[in-house]
């Protein structure tokens, strides 16, 4: 038994570390969000230069490996630094689609421009009354001879407002909650029929709600076999969930480092509150949901790059989901807590990471689905 | 044991019913209802015409304007208040400074500011904590020190909230630096106009710049603004606390808010073709909650009743401030939990009245979760839980 990262995955480590640490203050993470783009197009750029946005993809596909324990590497340190470039909606769940259901030449165009940079990326499966079923599909694509044209509309479309083209979820054939019968497109982002509402989500990422009309699309936009994209968008969400996990655990490391340094030197009554038993013990429990977040996001990252069976792999990255959102619910609102009326305030950053984490929460399923999952798998 | 209504009560209940029905302004109520920022003259606005029909101030002596009613009826008022969305007069003046200028101010005082504060002609704010004096606010060291017939103030007061309507502020200041540090603070009123403060905004986690710095340089505040005697300021504000604890377990607002939220989660999709009610996980945490509510609704009315009788309301009004704050917080969670990603949008704009465009989102779910950022504050303000503890474990447990 080993626990330790390879030396690719201690480089990998070190770099985005480094990164984080001397080019991503909190001052300037502010100024990016507030920018018209919303991320920052020079370190997107660097990332691609480093060879970080290869990390999602296979070696035949072009990428570093796409090992779940890599992205695990690099989405904890991301989590430490906030950091809001759309690496997870570009890389992780675009790329992820494409990667499993594109054809040689979709993934040889697209995937290659996803590592350099050049292409900005978005998926839109979630609808207003889904919820984190992904078989729950409205939206339709209905085929008229070589061309098919969707209609319906998509919430939560993470770097909607950015992206080139969307992948977008949609029925081609059966019922709303059917699993089978849902096919991916890839559509323009300016095509004829698409509208979107762009908006900042609180964790200061960018989003969109996106509405189609009469799209029509070419055959050749299909992405996979039509009717068959369902297990693919669980494995890539399922992905995402990991990958978010790893960015908490990141994120919480950093909330309990903040409020133990914030304990010694904050005096009240004429000492430190860190002196004060009853907020140690408080302390110490964060510190054990941040231990037992982390060692459950890697069971999960150990298990995907397993050839375990597609139901164990999603079980384990239930547990883990479940479990992160646990423990960030209760780092979160400690550590505000412990802070005190200081981090309820924009100023500082503790509060941006309570967001951050409570935005994760509810991104790919939240607490109780996945819960419910782990119960039912 | 009786906890029912005479028929008087019922009949008194009724009353106010009437009244809000009839009274309460319908586009205030619109926006309570949608979840709209209200502004500055709608508390106004609604303060003066409960002040119209004398409303304004239960808790005070009816010489000063209070209405003598029972202690069953300050709590039916306060109920059906809270249960039609109705707001409660803004606390800063009514609840805050007023107990302290009634019980310990003079004569001329008591005529300058009492009157303005019912028909809310002048907003106060609260000049308490400081960026070093938080739960341990005796620390305090904003300073007034005499001269002639002015106290010179020098120092920064912080989370005052809504400082930015403020007209007036009540300040804790430190007049003798070289007593105990309880017994060197005097409590002063202070004219936000007068020159040498600055008024600085901070924003919380919603965006919004709802509680400020308040920064005195040299502020010349005449003597006749100290309320009672010098150095005698903490004991007033102590008074002051226990006022403020009043409502605090906000059970009419838990209540509303539930009866709301099930509403919503019945119709929310749980994703499957069901409603979001019907879940089991869901179902039991909003029962947990609800059998809190009601335990806590309990709690209130045994310390009302103790009230009643003539007791003070003791340290256990503590239990109200941690309880009600929880309760409202982990209700806060639930609306998020409903909205799910609906919650995430941060498009404040679409919460301001006039607001035409598109919205993200649905209806004022989509604000759930600055909501729960926001109210984070409620367990750390007025004496944050843990200092609400240590109260009951001296106070109450005598450890």
């Amino acid at each position: 038994m080993d626990f330790s990262y390879s030396d690719e995955q201690q480089m990998l480590q070190d770099s985005v570390q480094k990164f984080v640490y001397s080019q991503y203050e909190f001052d300037t993470r502010r100024k990016i969000i507030k920018s018209e783009q919303g991320y920052s197009t020079e370190y997107w750029s660097l990332f691609a230069e480093l060879g970080w946005l290869t990390v999602p993809f296979k070696e035949e596909d072009g990428g570093f490996g796409g090992s779940a324990v890599d992205l695990m590497v690099v989405m904890e340190e991301f989590g430490k630094g906030m950091v809001i470039e759309p690496f997870l909606a570009t890389a992780v769940i675009s790329g992820g689609l494409i990667s499993e259901l594109g054809n040689a030449e979709q993934k040889q165009t697209m995937l290659a421009a996803i590592m350099d940079g050049s292409l900005q990326l978005a998926t839109a499966y979630a609808e207003a009354d889904s919820r984190y079923n992904l078989a729950s599909v409205g939206s339709s694509a209905q085929k008229q001879g070589d061309t098919y044209v969707i209609n319906g509309s998509k919430v939560l479309v993470l770097n909607g407002p950015c992206a080139d083209k969307l992948l977008v979820v949609a029925r081609t054939s059966g019922d709303k909650f059917d699993r089978s019968g849902l096919s991916v497109f890839v559509v323009d982002a300016k095509a004829d029929g698409v509208s979107s509402l762009a908006y900042t989500a609180v964790d200061g990422h960018r989003a969109a709600e996106v509405h189609f009309n009469n799209v029509v699309v070419s055959a050749q936009d299909l992405l996979g076999e039509e009717g068959n994209a369902l297990i693919a968008l669980e494995t890539v969400v399922d992905r995402a969930a990991l990958a978010v996990s790893a960015e908490a655990v990141g994120a919480m490391d950093c909330l309990l480092k903040k409020t133990v340094e914030y304990a010694k030197t904050r005096k009240q009554f004429g000492v430190a509150i860190g002196t004060f038993q009853a907020l140690q013990h408080r302390m110490s429990e964060m510190f054990i949901e941040c231990q037992l977040a982390r060692s459950i996001v890697i069971m999960a990252a150990m298990k995907l790059d397993t050839d375990a069976s597609s139901a164990e792999k999603a079980k384990a990255v239930a547990a883990a989901k479940a479990r992160v959102g646990r423990a960030m619910r209760k780092v979160g609102q400690e550590s505000v807590q412990l802070h005190g009326g200081i981090a309820v305030t924009d100023e500082l950053d503790v509060g941006h990471y309570f967001k951050r984490v409570t935005t994760i929460e509810n991104l790919f399923g939240n607490t109780d689905y996945q819960l419910a999952r782990f119960a039912s798998l | 044991m009786n906890a029912d209504f005479t028929a008087e009560e019922l009949k008194f209940q009724k009353e106010v019913q009437d009244f809000l029905k009839a009274e309460f302004p319908q586009d205030i109520k619109h926006k309570v209802d949608n979840g709209i920022r209200l502004e500055k003259d709608d508390f106004v606005r609604w303060q003066k015409i409960l002040n119209k029909r004398g409303w304004v101030a239960p808790n005070w002596p009816e010489e000063y304007g209070g209405t003598g009613w029972t202690p069953t009826q300050k709590y039916i008022f306060a109920m059906e208040m809270g249960l039609y969305g109705a707001m409660e007069p803004v606390a800063f003046g009514v609840k805050m400074v007023a107990p302290v200028i009634y019980s310990y101010g003079n004569e001329e005082q008591k005529k300058r500011f009492l009157p303005d504060i019912l028909e809310s002609n002048v907003w106060w704010c609260q000049g308490y904590s400081e960026p070093n004096a938080g739960s341990d606010l005796a620390s305090l060291k904003t300073t007034a020190v005499r001269e002639g017939d002015h106290y010179v103030v020098n120092g920064t007061k912080t989370w005052t909230t809504l400082g930015q309507y403020a007209d007036w502020i009540f300040c804790l200041v430190r007049t003798d630096s070289t007593a105990k540090k309880q017994e060197g603070i005097s409590f002063l009123l202070i004219d936000m106009k007068t020159p040498g403060i600055k008024v600085s905004p901070i924003y919380l986690l919603d965006d919004e710049p709802e509680v400020n710095e308040v920064h005195f340089d040299n502020v010349r505040v005449p003597v006749e603004n100290l309320i009672g005697e010098e150095n005698q300021g903490w004991t007033y504000a102590k008074v002051l606390l226990t006022h403020e604890r009043t409502n605090i377990a906000q059970v009419p607002n838990s209540k509303l808010k539930l009866r709301k939220l099930r509403d919503l989660a019945a119709r929310t999709s749980d994703g499957f073709g069901g409603s979001l009610l019907n879940n089991p996980v869901f179902a039991r945490k909003l029962a947990e909650v609800e059998i809190q509510v009601l335990a806590l609704e309990y709690a209130e009315l045994r310390t009302l009743a103790a009230v009643s009788v003539g007791k003070a309301p003791g340290p256990e009004s503590s239990i109200l401030k941690v309880v009600g704050t929880e309760a409202t917080q982990f209700i806060d969670e639930l609306y998020m939990e409903v909205a799910a990603y609906h919650s995430l949008a941060h498009v404040p704009a679409q919460f301001t009245e006039g607001f035409d465009g598109e919205r993200v989102g649905q209806g004022s779910l989509a604000n759930s979760a600055n909501v729960y950022f926001n109210n984070r504050k409620k367990s750390i303000y007025g004496g944050s839980n843990e200092i609400q503890k240590n109260i009951i474990s001296k106070a109450v447990l005598g450890l």
